[in-house]
């Protein structure tokens, strides 16, 4: 299956996150296919470089930047929420893009199914 | 052509989920899909009439609801049983959509591609 996953939620406050990147991971482990993961609304703080967690704790942008390098997936970052939220070009790490919501859009119409993580 | 919904169902101005359902509904707009509105729970309320927010310091986005129009979007549809809870009749609204019952929600749903709650 051809797979969109929406992220609405920010990193640790809510499991939104890491549930939308244990769905990816188990996604890709079963042959399905991600065509793309756009973050919104508060979810575009997941792509920030500037999160410093405790170091027993899991780094949520770490984790979602290997993601989109070792799988080549796209990482869309809504762009009027990262400017109202602080997020641009200079912050942002690897492997995200920032993008317009026409993405999703597009995302909606070519994915067979797009799953929502949200708070 | 794809057939796409946003469902509005959280009460505008409180959370910024309305003012963004809104905002995808114009760019699907952009896209010739077969694109369906609903409003239901309280989403009712984010098409009110009258609404003054003018203490807040937020945008007031309702009057954009009647350009849907102007952007090809003709199916929208409220539910009637999450307007009557509310006591709100067709004329409290800003625009006319098409009145449907709880039933028909869960089978317009099953028809879509997609859809993206607000």
């Amino acid at each position: 299956m051809k797979f969109g996953i929406l992220i609405t939620e920010g990193p640790y406050q809510h499991e939104a996150s890491d549930s939308a990147y244990h769905f990816a991971k188990a996604a890709l482990a079963k042959g399905h296919e991600i065509l793309r993961v756009f973050f919104y609304q508060d979810g575009v703080l997941n792509s920030t470089r500037l999160m410093e967690p405790q170091s027993d704790d899991r780094h949520i942008q770490k984790q979602w930047s290997a993601l989109a390098t070792e799988n080549n997936i796209d990482f869309i970052v809504c762009v009027a929420a990262a400017k109202r939220r602080g997020i641009t070009d200079e912050v942002i790490a690897e492997g995200f893009k920032i993008g317009g919501l026409g993405m999703l859009t597009e995302l909606a119409i070519e994915a067979d199914r797009v799953v929502e993580f949200r708070a | 052509m794809a057939k796409l919904m946003i469902v509005f169902r959280t009460a505008p101005y409180g959370s910024i989920y309305a003012f963004e359902g809104l905002e995808n509904v114009l760019i699907m707009g952009a896209y010739d899909q077969d694109i369906s509105v609903l409003f239901i729970d309280d989403g009712v309320l984010t098409i009110k009439k009258g609404m003054d927010n003018s203490g807040t310091g937020i945008k007031d986005f309702s009057p954009t609801f009647r350009a849907l129009e102007a952007y090809d979007i003709e199916k929208i549809f409220i539910d009637r049983q999450s307007m009557e809870e509310r006591g709100l009749t067709m004329e409290d609204f800003v625009i006319e959509p098409e009145v449907i019952e709880s039933g028909q929600v869960e089978k317009m749903m099953e028809e879509q591609k997609n859809f993206f709650m607000f």
